[in-house]
């Protein structure tokens, strides 16, 4: 049966369309049917990490509109067959998405994929309400940093809330995927660990991705993380979180202060 | 980096203090609980404010949940020069 995901932060920059661009395609290395789908009308980037900001000519808000069927927007990516973008618009505003036109696309979607991953917009306003409005399960990315962390108590709030499951008294799946961590600081007591994030949060743990320069470099070329340097250790984060998504208990190590090694072997079960 | 700095251990911790104080707020008032007092506190100011001047922070408003009982308490210091406002009003 497909799944929703929703790729949703509260705050800006803390690496929503990284994430959807890399566990989507890790997904679909793995032989997954995936779309990832962007939220962020007016402001998309999803396109550009992919590497497909050329090929767009139809978009979320035409097939919402019925200006183009959902076939004709969807991009294929070229690396990947089983792999396809279904990109925002970038001149419309956000109150061109409907509430029931994105649930009729998501209900189109859930029959051709096995999985949709929807990267929401920044902030609380509507467009991140869409994008969580029909999601299974949320990926919650959050940066060891006071801001991030306090967005994400909020943005959880709001997944227990306004989400179509959890006004059918269900609850979406949340998973916990924090990046931008820093093992030399949080271990000089300089960053928010693991474990105060996850204290404070109360929320299962998908995945950490270290800070890299090698997520800079893929978005810098429109190749998600994962497809443009497979052993760097951001990509084996991200491979792992996506192993975890379908199920599989891998075991999550924390990346240490060591230079490139991960070796403590971290004690908490995965989401 | 200062030599205090050097013996501070990291400001990690207090970002994690500063951060559970703050969301147990938020969580309250999302849920609509702690911010009953701040209403109510609102609003018993502006009907007392009407007919009495006070100071607004020498008034204290606590509530008691109890198991069967729950009370609220406010208390509210006039000062003597205008109570013979709330005399006159009797």
């Amino acid at each position: 049966m497909a799944q929703v995901l929703v790729v949703t932060s509260g705050k800006g920059g803390v690496g929503k369309t990284t994430s959807t661009a890399a566990l989507g395609a890790a997904l679909a290395q793995d032989g997954e049917r995936v779309v990832v789908v962007d939220f962020d009308v007016g402001l998309r980037n999803l396109d550009l990490v992919m590497g497909a900001e050329r090929r767009v000519v139809f978009d979320l808000i035409n097939v919402i509109h019925g200006v183009a069927k959902l076939q004709q927007a969807l991009i294929r990516d070229k690396r990947l067959e089983n792999l396809c973008l279904l990109p925002a618009s970038q001149t419309r505003d956000k109150d061109a998405l409907t509430e029931h036109g994105v649930a009729r696309v998501i209900a189109e979607l859930r029959t051709k994929f096995d999985w949709i991953i929807c990267d929401s917009p920044a902030g609380i306003e509507r467009g991140a309400t869409l994008a969580m409005r029909n999601a299974d399960a949320a990926i919650i990315v959050t940066n060891p940093e006071v801001s991030s962390v306090r967005d994400s108590d909020r943005i959880i709030g709001l997944l227990d809330s306004k989400t179509a499951k959890a006004e059918r008294g269900e609850r979406v799946a949340k998973h916990l995927l924090i990046t931008r961590y820093h093992p030399s600081r949080a271990a000089r007591g300089e960053m928010l660990s693991i474990d105060d994030v996850l204290e404070i949060l109360s929320t299962p743990l998908l995945g950490i991705i270290p800070e890299s320069e090698e997520v800079l470099r893929a978005s810098n070329v429109g190749t998600p993380v994962t497809l443009n340097n497979t052993l760097s250790a951001p990509a084996l984060a991200y491979f792992d979180a996506a192993r975890r998504l379908k199920g599989e208990e891998i075991p999550l190590v924390v990346p240490s202060a060591s230079r490139g090694i991960f070796n403590r072997l971290f004690g908490r079960k995965a989401a | 980096m200062s030599l205090f700095d050097f013996f501070r251990r990291g400001s990690a911790p207090v970002a994690r203090e500063r951060l559970q104080i703050l969301l147990a707020h938020e969580r309250a008032a999302a849920r609509g609980q702690s911010d009953l007092l701040g209403v109510l506190r609102e609003e018993i100011l502006a009907v007392i404010s009407r007919h009495i001047s006070f100071e607004p922070d020498r008034v204290q408003i606590k509530m008691d949940r109890g198991k069967s009982v729950s009370t609220l308490e406010v208390d509210i210091e006039i000062p003597n020069g205008i109570s013979g406002a709330f005399a006159a009003a009797q």
